[in-house]
């Protein structure tokens, strides 16, 4: 049997006002195991305080209940109060008769009378409650950033400079990402190689960052504080120590018909080959579905020339294993195959060419050493015709919902840098909406109308055929109630932007959620915005949600200093209202499991002693403490009652039921 | 002897963080509700089994409400759609056993919700005490 | 917009005025008190000189609907100042018949008794500031 202290509070007038705070003290100190019942002007008041620990020492209170505001805003000054006098936190509960009693109801009688009740509904639950205790575990304090985008290096050079070690994860030859491909940034018109390659390098030298190129993330275990995740490094078939990137092997490479993946496709690399001039690590990688060495055993050019044999063809992937305190999930997004857009014949006519296309049509570094060329014959666009939204907003199957956010800034980028290099060329705008939040972004976008002459127009393009060596382009102008048809030289698509597709599958194995998009869920849409509701696992860049370079390298450091602060801790703390599971009662079906958000559960087989000393081997559940949030999902859905809250166990709310409906 | 005004008796199951918040928000805007409503405080509206309302019933509890987090809003993300199932199934059950299926209701509350949370009260109590005692589950050996 | 042509410089330039400055919020049209009367409305005299098509809007009557009361130059957000876009279309019309030197005795005679006179009404506007 508890000892329990009642402390009724008057809360001024605030509760005394309507509560007969004497007579639920009076009331409440006649119930079973009640040793002590008092009541006060101001429980949570130092005073207060003192009077609650007095008698806890002088009755030897096993337990307390304090009827008094929301335990909301006074549960913690209680259970500190109590935990200096040497009681369990966990044995102090409240009972709210302020907010739910006194502040709303006007009769005493009635409320006096609700008071006695929510105090023994209390009651009934303190003689229930079991101390808890709040668990430890310890960090490793490293972390792992999966993808090597601005998004992936930003966080990682953040974390490294608290002093914590990082591992870059990035599953092609080079960091740096889709920024990397991009020619010139908004709102300022920086070269983004610019801005970008130094963070690369800084990156690349930071004795705390250690760069996996090449490499993905193959399998992850464990819970905050303790990641253990397996990772493959692709064979490359070339040494990375040995190589120094001097290129040769690429130039010599007999091999010269791949498609350039780095320039879209635009045009050809070799078959061993450094993606491009800043590449991080600059080191040569050989593309096994097309070199003739590794298909056909014959050639071996490359070894021949390389002056420091870096060249092996007979490399493995290699699995590592390393263990980490948080992970980030930094993967980025692609754009969407526009050829699902038929009516605009990307897949047709080589003229009609994505956003991302034309990035590299003009840079300097592209496919045209940045001479703004037509695919189809290389000659000077004079008419180009840009069509937003083209698979944005759209809720068909072949689009995405969303809008992409980047699509608006980075037009009125393209039309404006081509405005400013070839002012004999017309450049239409197709839009729907013209969206330009974010600092000197309207501004910049009313420049490319009214000082560079960019005909936006209202309206969406409807198809786009081929007239001669134009393309006619059938769009409409709302405001003018008109169809148009332009005969244009170049057709650029603003296509929407898609998470990853490894997203998914890395989602799975962090057990982070994603939404409906592939995106990945934030722990709250304002308030935890770069934490998956997993802990430990947090958010960087677009994989959360689409984002320009500015918002990605802001989001990208608030992550980094949500991992500082599990890094810099050397035990965490759990909270001890979690499940548990009674592993007599456990008939191992997963139904927990299952609806676990956190993925907190797991299985394994255990022995347990049977009849006449046998010895059977039984499936049953276990819950991570570290990793369970306390929200009972499971408890309910276990089949046998096995599965239990701490604090608020099954035997708790239905001793609180009964003594409501007393 | 006195006659007495019929009392109804309610359970409110009301999460931490949203709806519980909200029956503070209407204390403190001092929306009032009937005193019949008792709140019980759990993590999230997901930890709400059946059980406990059978419970409820059982021992003569006119009317249970649920109140958790809107859909989408749920703390542990997924929480409230698993009560929203859940209950669904009870409630047909309940109805099937002659239960009023007026006697029982989930109902998101936000934090913000004060308002809704005292007029939410008010008319299910209303509701509760229009359908008078509820005689159907109840266990006449718990009484005392 | 590709069509612009020497008519449409030429009320550009009379009318000072930058049409790409406008945002088509409407604005103009919304506080117009002669919208019931006109064929065009003012964000459609903007947009049709940013087209280029000005001999449509010459030839509508709407260019002399236009009270010049300048409510819309008043609230246009981005100083778009329609009613010297529509004023200066008009200049264009008029002086292509002719009448840019008329002498002041000619003017009662030409006026209609139930029509403002609008150039006189505009030109104070615009040179009294």
């Amino acid at each position: 049997m508890q000892r329990i202290g009642v402390f009724v509070c008057h809360c001024g007038t605030n509760i005394a006002g309507t509560v007969d705070v004497k007579a639920v003290a009076e009331a409440l100190g006649r119930e079973a195991g009640v040793v002590f019942s008092t009541d006060y002007q101001y429980m949570c008041s130092e005073s207060g305080q003192q009077l609650m620990r007095g008698a806890i020492r002088e009755h030897k209170l096993t337990g307390v209940v304090v009827c008094s505001c929301s335990p909301r805003m006074h549960e913690n000054t209680f259970r500190k109060a109590a935990e200096l006098e040497g009681l369990n936190p966990y044995m102090v509960e409240i009972a709210n008769i302020r907010e739910h009693v006194s502040w709303i109801h006007k009769d005493m009688k009635e409320a006096t009378e609700k008071a006695i009740i929510l105090g023994r509904a209390a009651i009934a639950k303190v003689h229930l409650n079991q101390p808890l205790q709040a668990g430890e575990s310890p960090v490793t304090k490293r972390a792992l950033v999966i993808g090597g985008g601005i998004a992936g290096i930003q966080t990682a050079l953040d974390i490294a400079e608290a002093g914590f070690e990082v591992d870059i994860v990035e599953k092609s030859p080079t960091i740096g990402g889709k920024m990397a491909q991009l020619d010139k940034t908004f709102p300022t018109l920086d070269c983004a190689a610019c801005i970008l390659t130094p963070k690369m390098v800084d990156a690349a030298q930071h004795e705390k960052i250690k760069i996996f190129s090449f490499s993905e993330v193959e399998a992850v275990q464990g819970y905050v504080g303790n990641f253990r995740a397996k990772i493959r490094r692709k064979a490359r078939f070339v040494d990375e120590d040995k190589c120094t990137g001097c290129g040769l092997c690429t130039e010599k490479c007999p091999q010269k018909k791949v498609p350039n993946e780095f320039n879209m496709g635009l045009d050809n690399r070799r078959a061993i080959y450094i993606p491009f001039a800043q590449a991080v690590p600059k080191v040569a990688t050989i593309d096994p579905n097309y070199c003739t060495m590794l298909k056909s055993g014959k050639c071996g050019l490359c070894a021949k020339i390389c002056g420091t044999g870096a060249i092996d063809y007979k490399q493995q992937d290699q699995i590592i294993e390393r263990e980490y305190g948080a992970i980030v999930a930094a993967t980025g997004f692609n754009p969407i195959d526009a050829k699902a857009y038929n009516e605009y014949g990307y897949a047709t006519y080589p003229d009609v060419v994505t956003s991302l296309e034309l990035e590299r049509l003009m840079n300097a570094a592209g496919p045209t050493n940045g001479t703004l060329l037509r695919p189809s014959d290389n000659e000077h666009p004079h008419k180009i015709v840009f069509v937003q939204c083209v698979g944005s907003r759209c809720e068909e199957e072949r689009g995405k919902q969303y809008c992409s956010k980047i699509c608006c800034m980075y037009t009125a980028k393209h039309a404006m840098l081509i405005r400013e290099k070839y002012p004999d060329t017309e450049v239409y705008v197709f839009y729907i909406d013209v969206r330009t939040p974010g600092k000197n972004f309207d501004e910049f976008y009313r420049r490319a109308v009214e000082q560079y002459g960019v005909h936006y127009i209202k309206g969406m393009v409807g198809k786009v055929t081929q007239n001669g060596k134009q393309l006619r382009v059938q769009a409409s102008d709302l405001l003018a109630g008109e169809q148009m048809h332009i005969d244009a030289d170049l057709v650029v698509l603003a296509t929407a932007i898609e998470p990853d597709k490894s997203a998914r599958s890395i989602a799975t194995m962090l057990t982070a959620s994603m939404d409906t998009n592939d995106f990945f869920t934030e722990a709250h849409p304002k308030l935890r915005p770069v934490e998956s509701p997993t802990a430990g696992i947090f958010l960087s860049g677009v994989c959360q949600g689409p984002k320009d370079i500015p918002e990605t390298v802001s989001q990208a450091s608030a992550c980094a200093a949500k991992v500082i602060g599990v890094l810099a801790k050397d035990k965490l703390t759990c909270n001890p209202c979690v499940a548990s599971s009674d592993e007599m009662l456990c008939n191992g079906c997963s139904s927990c499991e299952k609806v676990c958000p956190y993925g907190a559960i797991s299985y394994s087989d255990k022995e347990f002693r049977g009849p006449n000393r046998t010895t059977l081997i039984r499936r049953v559940a276990s819950v991570n403490p570290a990793v369970c949030q306390g929200c009972g999902a499971c408890t309910v859905a276990c089949p046998s009652g096995a599965m239990d809250l701490k604090g608020f166990t099954n035997k708790q709310i239905m001793a609180e039921v009964d003594a409501i409906c007393k | 002897m006195q006659v007495t005004e019929y009392k109804p008796k309610i359970v409110a199951f009301c999460c931490n963080w949203c709806s519980y918040a909200g029956a503070d928000g209407a204390g403190s805007a001092r929306l009032g509700y009937p005193e019949d409503v008792k709140i019980i405080r759990v993590p999230c509206s997901c930890r709400v089994n059946p059980m406990f309302i059978l419970r409820a019933f059982q021992r003569g509890a006119d009317g249970v409400i649920i109140a958790g987090c809107h859909p989408g809003d749920c703390h542990y993300t997924s929480g409230n759609y698993f009560t929203r199932r859940r209950m669904a199934l009870l409630f047909s059950m309940l109805e099937y056993l002659g239960v009023e299926k007026e006697r029982v209701r989930v109902e998101w509350i936000s934090a913000a919700e004060g308002a809704k949370f005292s007029k939410t009260m008010t008319e299910f109590t209303a509701t509760v005490a229009a359908l008078g005692e509820n005689k159907r589950l109840e266990d006449l050996r718990c009484k005392q | 917009m590709s069509h612009s042509n020497n008519k449409t410089e030429q009320v550009l330039r009379s009318a000072g005025v930058d049409v790409r400055k406008c945002m088509r919020c409407g604005k103009c049209t919304a506080t117009c008190p002669a919208f019931e009367e006109m064929e065009y409305h003012p964000h459609q005299f903007v947009y049709m000189v940013e087209k280029g098509e000005v001999e449509k809007l010459a030839a509508s009557k709407s260019i002399f609907k236009c009270l010049s009361c300048f409510a819309c130059v008043d609230r246009c957000p981005r100083g778009v100042e329609p009613a010297k876009v529509i004023e200066a279309v008009r200049v264009a019309v008029v002086r292509e018949q002719g009448k840019n030197h008329f002498k002041p005795e000619q003017i009662p005679a030409m006026l209609e008794e139930d029509m403002p006179q609008q150039l006189f009404a505009s030109a104070f506007r615009k040179y009294s500031k």
